[in-house]
């Protein structure tokens, strides 16, 4: 059964979160990648002013492909995160509660997650035209400039997650596989 | 010797590089259907559902399968009867430009690999030329994304470390990809050649459809049981868990130097696309 979760993701709905919990997103997400992290922690580092409020803030590591005539947002599926660990230990310091992507983090990512009480989610990678029916509005906020990398928010319904790791540190990528490998040897 | 303008590649590249990246090949819809009858672990399931739920809503609204409709990687097979008047590279480069403009597909591709300022259009695309014999050219476009392309590895054997030596590392590279490039996956190995040539085999070893098995019964057998292997790793669809981390494993070789044995592996995603056309 998915847990419906809605945005902003205050530090208690963060930490009510387990890791292998489905949930359903809904509401605002802001989108960054590798470009918007670089420029977001180098505003961060200079003082300057941000694209959006890390407060409780859920970013998804997206580029999605242009909108059709008709459509909100083209085909959004996640990127693969690890790109993302050089930045996010900053942002989460600075109050970001979620991060969506897929895969592996490091574990200052991780150190972080646990110290600040956030949540790492994956959607599942390559299913981009499936994610994007859940995204109803698609605007660019920031980094016009870099394209499919541009920072966007997003309103977002019943976008469906995994909690990968929690705010304990458990990691969904190391338990998943162990119950498999361990209920296959039964 | 026929006569080709180099401007009707044009339109073969522009229609390919949408078809490939909205329609899923009829091969790989088959391995995942295949993979969700035979995986008994709940999440697996679910996830491999949404896989086939996602590439019918691409196939059916023709739009990209995945946001990252990749490099285009463009192999031409040219007859070397044929005779190509004007720039090939112009021709090609101008049908990824208008096939990713006007198939609304992401425009992945930076200029300069430490500058990393984006062209705007998707070009350059990856180009690749092989002589034939013959009359027709033989265009694919293979878009490829970077999540599992970031994930493959090479390694420059020792001859001792033989076949052993080759699956041990294969199967590593699998592992310690782990979720990050989007299982299930079709593992592309190159072996043999040079350090350029092996990575090419595995490259090219993507694009044979995955209902193939390697003409050479050896390495059928080694195919088979490399993905046997992988599949026991138990990573699963998302790395979640689960028997299904490969789709298939695709082996291609070359003959190598007394002193090495050269060894590639190209990973892709579940959305393994290429399309062809003979002009």
């Amino acid at each position: 059964m998915a847990i419906r979760i809605e945005t902003p993701l205050t530090e208690e709905k963060a930490r009510a979160l387990k890791s292998g919990d489905s949930v359903l997103l809904s509401g605002t997400v802001y989108t960054a990648r590798d470009a918007a992290h670089k420029r977001i922690v180098e505003a961060m580092e200079a003082g300057k002013p941000l694209p959006f409020d890390p407060e409780n803030a859920v970013v998804y590591y997206v580029g999605p492909t242009p909108a059709k005539p008709g459509q909100a947002i083209g085909s959004a599926g996640p990127t693969t995160s690890y790109r993302m660990d050089a930045y996010s230990p900053a942002l989460i310091a600075r109050g970001q509660r979620g991060m969506i992507g897929k895969g592996k983090r490091g574990p200052a990512v991780v150190e972080a997650i646990k110290q600040h009480g956030a949540v790492y989610f994956g959607a599942i990678g390559g299913a981009g035209a499936l994610l994007s029916k859940c995204v109803r509005t698609a605007e660019v906020i920031a980094y016009d400039d870099l394209g499919a990398e541009a920072v966007r928010r997003l309103t977002v319904e019943d976008l469906p997650l995994t909690v990968v790791i929690d705010s304990e540190g458990n990691n969904l990528y190391e338990t998943g596989r162990e119950a498999y490998l361990a209920a296959r040897q039964k | 010797m026929r006569e080709i303008q180099a401007s009707a590649l044009t339109e073969v590249v522009k229609r390919l590089c949408i078809e490939a990246n909205c329609h899923l090949p009829k091969d790989m819809q088959a391995r995942i259907t295949e993979a969700r009858a035979g995986e008994d672990w709940p999440g697996a399931c679910e996830i491999l559902d949404r896989i086939i739920e996602n590439y019918t809503i691409a196939d059916e609204r023709s739009v990209p399968i995945c946001q990252d409709t990749g490099v285009a990687c463009v192999f031409l097979e040219i007859g070397q009867d044929v005779h190509v008047s004007g720039s090939i590279a112009d021709a090609v480069n101008e049908g990824v430009r208008q096939g990713y403009s006007e198939g609304y597909l992401r425009k992945s591709v930076v200029r300069d690999p430490l500058n990393r300022v984006n062209t705007g259009d998707n070009t350059p695309a990856m180009l690749y030329y092989d002589l034939v014999p013959g009359y027709a050219i033989r265009i694919t476009v293979a878009p490829k994304g970077f999540g599992s392309e970031n994930m493959s590895q090479l390694k420059m054997l020792k001859p001792s470390d033989g076949v052993e030596g080759a699956k041990e590392f294969i199967v590593r590279v699998v592992e310690e990809a782990g979720p990050n490039p989007c299982p299930p996956i079709v593992v592309g190995v190159g072996i043999g050649g040079t350090f350029d040539k092996c990575a090419l085999l595995a490259k090219k070893a993507l694009m044979r459809s995955t209902d193939e098995r390697n003409p050479d019964p050896y390495y059928a057998a080694l195919e088979a049981e490399l993905l046997a292997r992988i599949n026991a790793l138990g990573v699963g669809p998302q790395g979640f868990g689960g028997k299904t981390t490969a789709l298939a494993v695709n082996i291609e070789t070359a003959p190598t130097h007394i002193a090495g044995l050269p060894v590639a592996v190209n990973i892709n995603c579940h959305v393994t696309r290429h399309k062809s056309e003979v002009l």
